[in-house]
C-alpha cells in the first residue's frame, strides 16, 4: 500500500515536469535576501558559473532553520547569528560561514513624531519611541529582523510587549512596511528590503548607521552526516562561491534604489 | 415458475394495510389485466412481484420455486430513460445477460425495428414524445427475452393512436410466449387486450375470470359496481 | 491607484514571460490536481450514492466536512507528510510541483466525491428499480449513472477547479513559492503585495479572475446545451 502511494507520486513528479536533467540546488533563505532582489542579481552569475539551477524558498529564518533541521533544503542562507550557531552546534549544519552583512534602518512617518532622526544612538531611538507612545510594528515571525529586533528592545531596557503601540504582523518584512505604511507607524527594516519596497506612502527612512544595527548573513550547507541525501558537492560549490572573490564581487555591486545594501565581509 | 400461486399475500405499511389477505393464481399464458379503483394496491402487487418490494404477510410460489426461474421484465408507468440516445437504453439492459457485444447489438436493433423506432436509433432518448417512450421501455423489456412481463398502466398518458400502436406491441409479446400482466383504467383497453380479468378491490382479488365472461356477467357486487362507474375512485383513504 | 492598474494592463498586453509562466504553472498544477480528484473523487462519490452499509452516513458527514477543509491546513499536513523527515520523503518531493500538486488533489477529491454522491443519489433514486428488475449489479449501476450524469458532474469538476485555482494556503506551504519553479498566481499574488509592487498582483488577479470566471460561464453554458440537447 505504501509502495503504491509512493509510486504514484513519483509519477505525479513526472507528470509535472520534475525529470530535468540539469543539476538542482534547494536553498533556504530570508525573505530579505528575495525580496529585496539580491537573488535575483547573483544567482543567475552563479548559476552560469557552474550550472546548478538553485531553488530558493525564501521564509522567516526560524523557518528556514526548521527547513534545514528537517533536511528539506541542501544549505541555508540566514541572519541570526545565535541561531544559526546553535543550527550547527546541533549538528545540523557542516559548518558556519561568513558572507555579507547588511544594517537595519529605523523607519517611520515623514514627519518623525517620536523625534528620533537625531537620536544619538538606536537603542535611544528605541527608548524614545516607547516614551512617545507612537505605533511600532514588528515583523513577530522569529525571522532575523525580528531577533534583532527584540534583542535591541532588550539591550534598550524596554519590554515592547509592554507598549500600547507594539503590533506584531507575524509575517514577512514586506507586509509590515504595508502595515507601517498604512498606520503611520515605525519599524526597523532590512535596508535592501526598504530600498526595494514601493509602497512608501508617508514613511521615510528616519535612522541608520549605529554599529549595533549591523546584520550579519552566514550561509550553512545542512549536514549530510544527519541527512545522507542533501546534494553536498552542490551545497559547497554555492557556500564557496558566495565567499570567492566572484561572489563577493556580485554582491558588492547588487544596488537597491540607487544604493549598495550589501557589504561583502566573507573572511579572506 | 409458472404457475404462478399467491396466498395471503399482504402489505401493509404503518399498519395500514393495503393488500389483505390477496389470493391469485396465474397460468404462464396470455395476457392477464388487473381492474380495480385507485389505490387498491395494483402497482403494489406488480412491484411485489418483481421483487422491489417485500411483503409483510403471505407467500408467493413461482410453479414450485421460491424465486421465479426465469426472466421477468417490468415497464414502469413512467419509464426512466438514460440521458443516452435510443439505441444505448435498450442495448444496456442486455448487459447483465451473457450475450456478446455484437448479440447485443444485434437484438436491439430487432427490438427497435418491431416497435418502430428504428429510425429514432440515434437520437436522444429524452426528446422523445409520450408515446415513443413508452415504446422504447416495452422495447427494453421486450430485449430480455422476458418469461413475465410486468406492464403498469401502459398508456395511461397517451393519445389514442399512440395507444394503438402500444397494444400492437403487447399483443406481439403475447404472441411470442410471454406471459403479460398488466393494469390499466382503461376498460375498452382491458376488453382488447385481455385473456383473463383480475379485479381488485379492498385489497384482495374480488374476482378473476376469462374476460368474456367478466364483461358479460361480473360476479362480484364491487365489479358490478366498477363496471357501472359507481365505486369511489379513492378507497383507500376513507379508511 | 489608476496608474498601477494601467501599469497592470500594459503588463498583460505585453505579454510579460514572467506573467505567462506564472499562469502556466498554475493551470498545469490545478488541472492535474483536478484529473486526479475526478479520478478518485468520481467512483467514489458514485459508489458512496448507491452502497448500504453501516456507517456510510458518517462517512457521508465527515466528506461533506472535509470540502470545507481550510487550505493551510492541507498544506501543513502535506508539507509534514512529503518532508524528508517525514513518512513519504524519500523521493524529495517537497518544493516542487508535484507537492503542489499533491496538496491540491487533497482539496479536491472530497469536493468532487461529496457533490458527486449528491448528484448520482438523486439520479439512483430515480432509476434504482429500473435497474433492480433488468438486473444490473451495483459497479455497472456506477458506470452507467456517471455516465448518465456526466453533465451535471463536468459543472462539478469546473468547480474543483476553480477551488483549485483559487486557494493559496496549501501551494504556499508545501511549494515554498520559487521563483521560476513553484510560483503560481496566488502565491505571486500575495508575494508581490507584500512587496508593494501591485501592478504585477493586479495584472495577475485580472488573469484569474477570468480564468474564474471563464470557468463559470462554461459551466453555465453546460448545463443549457445539455439539457437542450438530452433533456
Amino acid at each position: 500500500m505504501a509502495h503504491c502511494f509512493r509510486s504514484l507520486i513519483l509519477a505525479l513528479g513526472l507528470l509535472a515536469g520534475v525529470a530535468h536533467a540539469e543539476e538542482t540546488l534547494v536553498v533556504a533563505s530570508t525573505t530579505s535576501t528575495e525580496q529585496s532582489g539580491l537573488f535575483g542579481w547573483i544567482l543567475p552569475k552563479f548559476e552560469q558559473s557552474t550550472a546548478i539551477k538553485v531553488r530558493v524558498v525564501a521564509v522567516g529564518t526560524g523557518q528556514a532553520l526548521e527547513i534545514g533541521r528537517r533536511g528539506d533544503a541542501d544549505v541555508l542562507f540566514v541572519h541570526d547569528r545565535a541561531a544559526e550557531d546553535k543550527f550547527v552546534a546541533e549538528g545540523y549544519g557542516s559548518y558556519r560561514q561568513d558572507v555579507m552583512y547588511n544594517d537595519f534602518v529605523f523607519v517611520g512617518p515623514k514627519d518623525d513624531p517620536a523625534k528620533i532622526r537625531n537620536a544619538a544612538s538606536a537603542l535611544n531611538a528605541l527608548k524614545a519611541i516607547a516614551g512617545s507612545g507612537q505605533a511600532f510594528i514588528s515583523r513577530g515571525d522569529k525571522s532575523g529582523t525580528h531577533a534583532a529586533e527584540l534583542r535591541l528592545w532588550k539591550e534598550a531596557g524596554v519590554d515592547p510587549k509592554a507598549l500600547a503601540g507594539y503590533k506584531e504582523t507575524g509575517s514577512g518584512m514586506g507586509p509590515t512596511l504595508n502595515m507601517a505604511a498604512a498606520i503611520n507607524g515605525y519599524t526597523l527594516s532590512d535596508r535592501a528590503t526598504w530600498g526595494a519596497f514601493k509602497n512608501r506612502r508617508e514613511l521615510d527612512l528616519v535612522l541608520a548607521g549605529d554599529p549595533v544595527l549591523f546584520n550579519p548573513y552566514g550561509v550553512i550547507p545542512v549536514n549530510p552526516a544527519r541527512h545522507p541525501h542533501v546534494k553536498k558537492e552542490a551545497a559547497e560549490r554555492f557556500a564557496q562561491w558566495l565567499v570567492s572573490p566572484e561572489g563577493q564581487a556580485a554582491i558588492a555591486a547588487f544596488r537597491a534604489d540607487g544604493q549598495p545594501v550589501f557589504f561583502p565581509n566573507a573572511k579572506k | 415458475m409458472f404457475p404462478l400461486r399467491i396466498a395471503g399475500l399482504r402489505f401493509a405499511p404503518e399498519a395500514r394495510p393495503i393488500l389483505d389477505g390477496l389470493d391469485l393464481e396465474l397460468s404462464g399464458e396470455g395476457i392477464s389485466v388487473i381492474l380495480g379503483p385507485n389505490g387498491t394496491g395494483k402497482t403494489l402487487l406488480l412491484r411485489l412481484l418483481a421483487g422491489l418490494l417485500p411483503a409483510d404477510g403471505g407467500a408467493i410460489d413461482w410453479g414450485g420455486a421460491a424465486q421465479p426461474d426465469g426472466r421477468l421484465a417490468m415497464v414502469f408507468q413512467q419509464p426512466m430513460l438514460l440521458r443516452m440516445t435510443v439505441f444505448t437504453n435498450v442495448e444496456f439492459a442486455l448487459r447483465p445477460q451473457p450475450m456478446t457485444a455484437a448479440e447485443r447489438r444485434r437484438r436491439t436493433t430487432e427490438v427497435l425495428e418491431r416497435v418502430g423506432l428504428a429510425h429514432r436509433a440515434r437520437d436522444c432518448a429524452r426528446l422523445l414524445s409520450g408515446g415513443e417512450r413508452q415504446r422504447l421501455a416495452l422495447a427494453r423489456a421486450w430485449a430480455m427475452r422476458p418469461r413475465l412481463l410486468l406492464l403498469d398502466e401502459p398508456t395511461a398518458s397517451l393519445d389514442p393512436s399512440a395507444t394503438e400502436a402500444v397494444e400492437r406491441i403487447i399483443r406481439e409479446i403475447r404472441t411470442e410466449g410471454a406471459k403479460v400482466l398488466m393494469t390499466t383504467h382503461n376498460l375498452g383497453q382491458a376488453t382488447r387486450l385481455a385473456d383473463d380479468i383480475i379485479f381488485l378491490a379492498d385489497g384482495r382479488v374480488q374476482e378473476h375470470a376469462p374476460a368474456s365472461r367478466f364483461f358479460a356477467r361480473p360476479q362480484s357486487p364491487a365489479a358490478r359496481a366498477f363496471m357501472q362507474g359507481e365505486l369511489p375512485w379513492r378507497i383507500a383513504f376513507d379508511r | 491607484m489608476l496608474a498601477t492598474l494601467f501599469e497592470a494592463l500594459s503588463l498583460l498586453g505585453s505579454f510579460d514571460h514572467r506573467l505567462f509562466e506564472i499562469v502556466g504553472l498554475s493551470l498545469r498544477v490545478s488541472l492535474t490536481a483536478l484529473l486526479i480528484g475526478a479520478l478518485l473523487g468520481l467512483p467514489l462519490g458514485a459508489w458512496l450514492a448507491v452502497a448500504g452499509f453501516r456507517g456510510r452516513g458518517a462517512l457521508i458527514v465527515a466528506l461533506n466536512a472535509l470540502m470545507g477543509l481550510p487550505s493551510v491546513v492541507v498544506g501543513v499536513l502535506v508539507y509534514l507528510a512529503l518532508s524528508r523527515s517525514g513518512p513519504f520523503g524519500s523521493q524529495g518531493l517537497l518544493f516542487s510541483p508535484a507537492a503542489m500538486i499533491v496538496a491540491q488533489s487533497v482539496l479536491v477529491v472530497p469536493l468532487i466525491a461529496a457533490v458527486t454522491r449528491q448528484i448520482v443519489e438523486d439520479a439512483w433514486r430515480d432509476y434504482a428499480p429500473e435497474f433492480s428488475v433488468i438486473g444490473i449489479g451495483r459497479p455497472q449501476a456506477v458506470a452507467l449513472l456517471l455516465a448518465d450524469c456526466r453533465f451535471s458532474l463536468s459543472v462539478a469538476m469546473l468547480a474543483g477547479l476553480g477551488r483549485a485555482m483559487s486557494e493559496v494556503g496549501a501551494v504556499m506551504i508545501v511549494g515554498g513559492n520559487i521563483d521560476g519553479y513553484t510560483r503560481v498566481m496566488t502565491t505571486a499574488i500575495a508575494l508581490e503585495t507584500s512587496k508593494g509592487d501591485l501592478a504585477l498582483s493586479i495584472a495577475l488577479g485580472i488573469v484569474l479572475m477570468a480564468i474564474i470566471f471563464g470557468l463559470n460561464v462554461a459551466a453555465y453554458y453546460v448545463r443549457g446545451w445539455a439539457t437542450r440537447r438530452y433533456g
